[in-house]
């Protein structure tokens, strides 16, 4: 019987102040990063602390930095991110570590409301169902964002985040293009208002790594360019 | 540092022209100094200007140069980026910035030889 292959696995254990810790996981022919957490939690320390729920790339809970690099690791393969039989999970940067693999996303979705990436009804559920037109170019517009799950991973791997705590993010700002974009919402001066202040979309600096390292291969650069236009179009019309 | 999250190529246009934006920003200072000699001390003129013609200075040249077109044409893109309607081809758009600047320095050096 041949001898099963083990990979080396740095695993962050800890809150802010913590360390990486080693573990031997054997390797299987088909096993994603979450497989490699799971087994770690289930045969080798089950202190170890992670999120997760759907495991199939639907409910953003399981995003981590793999050798670096923020990823949803329920659909990651470890073939793909191994380095020479080893690899290093750590907490999603940019957001403060709770524990372990799990950190504080309290201020990732605060920043959704705060960019009035919400709903703002034109109608009653008494009123009838309006007919949108799926090929009007802001409903494309507005379609192209609306597969985020919330996962984190572009806000981890923005630099203008790490650098400006106050800064919407790439997420935040996505969903109010979104929003904006949507006929059915009602205060769209709201949501420039919202997105035009002192974190908000003119803070980006089109480093592009949102888009490069979104799991479901959206562009909140290009959403935030067009939050830049719209509300530099708004300021000067407001002036005139 | 350049960590695994950043080796892609706007994240590289990115620190270029921020580079370029430092240099050129310390360079402008220097220059305007030196062309003051022009009109207070023109015997040092002469002087900074036959040091100038050494091949040092020429391809020191070269670089202010590409620095020079790399951190307009890096700053015309980002323009379009943020007030064109969205074109895909950010990444050649970046890349061509870097072509056209190193083939302007090119001739620029070919030329002072």
């Amino acid at each position: 019987m041949p001898k099963e292959q083990q990979m080396s696995v740095s695993v962050w254990r800890g809150g802010a102040a913590g360390a990486y810790q080693s573990f031997d996981v054997k390797m299987e022919d088909n096993q994603t990063v979450l497989d490699v957490v799971a087994w770690i939690q289930q045969y080798a320390d089950p202190t170890l602390s992670y999120r997760y729920a759907c495991r199939v790339g639907m409910c953003g809970s399981c995003a981590m930095m793999v050798n670096g690099v923020p990823r949803w690791t329920c659909r990651t393969h470890v073939k793909k991110v191994l380095k020479d039989g080893h690899m290093e999970i750590g907490p999603l940067r940019n957001l403060p570590v709770i524990k372990d693999l799990a950190t504080d996303m309290d201020s990732f979705f605060n920043k959704w409301v705060a960019a009035e990436g919400l709903h703002h009804p034109t109608q009653t559920r008494h009123d009838p169902i309006e007919a949108i037109d799926p090929a009007s170019a802001a409903r494309v517009e507005a379609n192209a964002g609306i597969e985020c799950i919330n996962c984190s991973v572009c806000y981890a791997a923005c630099d203008t985040v790490a650098g400006n705590p106050d800064y919407l993010g790439p997420a935040a700002l996505q969903r109010a293009w979104s929003v904006y974009n949507d006929s059915k919402d009602s205060d769209k001066q709201a949501i420039l208002d919202a997105v035009s202040g002192v974190g908000g979309c003119h803070n980006c600096h089109s480093q592009g790594s949102c888009a490069v390292h979104c799991p479901n291969e959206l562009n909140p650069m290009n959403a935030i360019a067009g939050l830049k236009r719209e509300t530099a179009r708004n300021f000067f019309k407001r002036r005139t | 540092m350049i960590h695994g999250y950043r080796t892609h190529t706007l994240w590289i246009a990115f620190l270029l022209h921020r580079i370029s934006g430092v240099a050129l920003a310390l360079f402008l200072p220097a220059h305007f100094w030196v062309l003051s000699y022009a009109l207070n001390a023109p015997q040092k003129l002469d002087g900074f200007l036959h040091w100038a013609e050494t091949p040092i200075v020429k391809f020191a040249e070269f670089g202010l140069v590409f620095l020079l077109s790399v951190h307009m044409l890096g700053g015309l893109r980002l323009m379009a980026l943020e007030f064109l309607p969205w074109t895909s081809g950010q990444k050649t758009a970046a890349a061509s910035a870097v072509a056209a600047s190193t083939f302007l320095a090119g001739i620029f050096l070919l030329r002072a030889i």
